[in-house]
């Protein structure tokens, strides 16, 4: 008797299975890679819990509740998602071993949203020659859009470069004969977001009258300031991380330096950032953004955001929602998702990088009107537009068209 | 053996390991090599790869041993000469295209030259401002690799892709088996090395050194040389461990080799206990699978679970794994008797 119990089932399923075959061989025909199964998609993840960047592990958490989200309201096409999030400590070394514990034990069909710059350059090389999709890859660094190489990674934020290139577009607009000075911090961030200014300033790159670094370890970057102050230069661009960015906008002040401001989008947060360098001291700064700010009351009536807040008061409730991080998580997830529903059930994953490359004017909740999700066969940077916004009173105002700065190809 | 239990019940503040028991006896070293052999045949590449990471992170904290456990020398600077030892490597196999098994001895003679060098100024330095002086040279490190002027041997920031070598003679094996073996088969040699290094006539010198200075001074033992050779060789092994870690990561970037890696390697020797050898392959499976235990126990508290767990080792055993490993003997030789 429970041997027939057991053979039922199987038996239904081998029926189903050819039924489905026999009626619709080329619809319904389902396709599988690791990771995939009628049942489930197992989703990898990489994020620092750790270490020293450990502040941006809450776009891991939120990306984790979105998936859960989604799981209560039944899944993509009927599977649930798995979402296997491992610490790499923001060392490359550990990154290695849990992307391979990821691709090689729990076997995932996918790696999505990797953190930072060192990481996914680490994981790169091992993940294109094992051909597992490294999608949205969470750091801005170029080398991450780069199909003709690199088939099996494709980035998700606005590349440094593009970023550098609107502040040339807009500098070169609003004031063509200004004298440049750059603050960069001395790591991809910094010189990705130089190299685009540079580049987008073209044959005016002698515009820029100074430029300092300064590394992720020193305490104060005041005299750094100074230096640049001293330069004569009438726009100021600071290429820095929160606590660097605060500490550059207050001594700005401090020693009554107006140029124009340009703060660069990482570090244009209300809350990590404007409010710690006080909302005096920020006032007229200028900075570019490609998602809404959860903070800013314009939104209370935007339908993508009301479904961000509701995500956060149902999934997230004690996330701080002034944090960058959170709006980040929720739209990668969100364009996640819509790749996995394109694919269908043809799970496999050279189907999920030909979906992936194949987003056009997709617009997740987050994302800013007139600002979208384009991919294609060779182009793997999706979203490549900016718009201009300017600190005033206690909010960010934007203003002006939305600039593109794509990239050469 | 009765001087052992002694040195380990005593307790002393710097460990001072007799000689003769730096080293597991010859039984229980073969039983360790075959097991070590025989793993691949039965675990997955995953496994493998990590294994490989463990080996060569044990070479690392052996190194440090060599250095503090033998003469007596605290460092916080390990991470540096590994890092130098991983770009070497990285750097002539990526520029250059020399032979991966070639880039190991000259990222082992560099270091060992960079090492020999800057233990001449610390020379003038002891205990904790010797300490001092190397966390300089780890905190130094990332940012002098990032250096524009090197950057196109380097590549700054983004770091250096390496390719991974395959098994030579077309040996029907996978990357990751081959390296572990060859990983394997140089951290025997370099194991054996230390072993009869510490045993010779200048390891009795550097303890001699370690245990009383002065009186090493007094009886003829070149105390400046001895300091600086212990260095130099400490520095050199890190980078033959660092080279091979940049051939199985197949990746080195500055942001990699932090003072972060440098205290891992610190508390890996502790852990597995200061001046014994053997210790240092537990040492380094607590800093490579802890984390891991760390993190399945609490995603958001891993590295308050890791620093929990560190507490209650070093509670329970102060001097790491020798301790238990004398411990076991103890009960061995009761039950013979």
């Amino acid at each position: 008797m429970p041997r027939c119990l057991l053979r039922l089932p199987f038996a239904a399923l081998l029926a189903a299975t050819i039924a489905l075959g026999g009626v619709s061989p080329s619809a319904a025909q389902k396709a599988y890679d690791p990771g995939a199964s009628d049942t489930t998609i197992k989703i990898g993840n990489l994020m620092p819990y750790s270490g020293p960047a450990s502040a941006y592990a809450i776009v891991g958490r939120i990306e984790q509740a979105y998936f859960r989200m989604v799981n209560d309201q039944g899944g993509i096409n009927g599977r649930r998602i798995e979402f296997i999030s491992y610490d790499d400590a923001y060392s490359p070394a550990k990154a290695v071993e849990q992307t391979r514990r990821l691709v090689e034990r729990d076997e995932v069909l996918l790696v999505f949203s990797a953190m930072g710059t060192p990481s996914n350059a680490a994981i790169q090389k091992y993940l294109d020659a094992k051909k597992v999709p490294q999608l949205f890859a969470a750091t801005g660094a170029t080398r991450f859009g780069d199909p003709a190489n690199f088939p099996w990674t494709m980035g998700w934020q606005p590349p440094y470069q593009t970023e550098g290139r609107v502040y040339a577009k807009y500098i070169m607009a609003t004031k063509p004969d200004a004298k440049i000075a750059v603050l960069y911090q001395n790591d991809d961030l910094g010189k990705d977001l130089l190299k685009g200014l540079r580049d987008g300033l073209g044959a005016k790159a002698a515009m820029i009258v100074a430029e300092d670094s300064y590394e992720i370890g020193e305490p104060t970057i005041d005299s750094h300031v100074l230096r640049l102050k001293a330069s004569g230069a009438d726009v100021f661009i600071s290429i820095t991380t929160p606590k660097f960015a605060a500490q550059a906008i207050r001594t700005a002040a401090r020693i009554e330096w107006r140029p124009l401001y340009v703060q660069t989008l990482v570090s244009a947060s209300i809350g990590a950032v404007i409010s710690v360098a006080g909302f005096d001291n920020a006032q007229g700064l200028v900075s570019a953004a490609y998602n809404k700010d959860a903070a800013d009351p314009q939104w209370r009536d935007d339908p993508g955001m009301q479904r961000f807040h509701a995500f956060l008061d149902a999934y997230a409730p004690d996330v701080n929602r002034t944090d960058n991080s959170a709006v980040y998580g929720y739209g990668a997830a969100q364009c996640l998702v819509e790749v996995l529903r394109r694919a269908g059930d043809n799970l496999t994953r050279a189907n999920i990088m030909k979906q992936a490359a194949a987003l056009q004017g997709y617009a997740p909740d987050t994302l800013l009107p007139g600002i979208t999700v384009d991919t294609s066969a060779s182009d793997f940077h999706p979203i490549e537009r900016l718009r201009m916004m300017r600190f005033s009173g206690d909010r960010w105002e934007l203003f002006g068209e939305v600039i593109g700065g794509e990239l050469d190809k | 053996m009765s001087a052992l239990q002694d040195s380990v019940t005593r307790a002393p503040a710097v460990a001072a390991v007799p000689k003769g028991n730096i080293a597991l006896g010859y039984l229980t070293s073969t039983m360790v090599v075959i097991l070590l052999f025989a793993v691949p045949l039965f675990a997955k590449n995953f496994v493998i790869f990590q294994m490989t990471i463990w080996l060569i992170y044990a070479i690392a904290i052996l190194a440090l041993n060599i250095l503090t456990g033998g003469s007596g020398q605290f460092s916080l600077g390990q991470s540096a000469f590994y890092a130098l030892g991983a770009y070497t490597s990285a750097i002539l196999m990526e520029h250059f295209g020399v032979n991966y098994v070639l880039t190991l001895p000259v990222a082992g003679a560099l270091c060992f030259a960079f090492g020999f060098l800057f233990g001449l100024p610390a020379l003038r330095l002891s205990g904790i401002y010797l300490a001092l002086a190397t966390f300089a040279l780890a905190t130094a490190m990332p940012q002098i690799l990032k250096l524009g002027v090197f950057e196109h041997w380097t590549g700054g920031v983004q770091g250096l892709v390496v390719t991974k070598p395959d098994a030579p003679f077309g040996l029907p094996i996978s990357q990751d088996v081959w390296l572990y073996y060859f990983t394997l088969v140089i951290s025997i040699v370099i194991y054996v090395f230390a072993v009869n290094l510490l045993k010779s006539r200048t390891g009795r010198a550097m303890m001699a050194i370690r245990d009383n200075e002065i009186a090493a001074s007094a009886m003829g033992v070149n105390v400046s040389l001895y300091k600086t050779l212990a260095f130099g060789i400490s520095a050199g092994t890190t980078g033959v461990a660092g080279g091979l870690g940049a051939i199985a990561v197949q990746f080195v970037a500055p942001d990699g080799y932090t003072i972060q890696l440098a205290i891992a390697l610190f508390l890996g020797m502790v852990v597995g206990g200061v001046g014994w050898l053997p210790g240092s392959l537990v040492g380094s499976a607590f800093i490579v699978f802890v984390p891991n235990l760390a993190e399945e126990v609490s995603k958001g508290l891993s590295g308050a679970v890791f620093g929990a767990i560190l507490i209650v080792v070093i509670f329970l055993v102060p001097h790491g794994s020798r301790q238990v490993a004398y411990k076991i003997q103890d009960i061995v030789r009761k039950i013979r008797k």
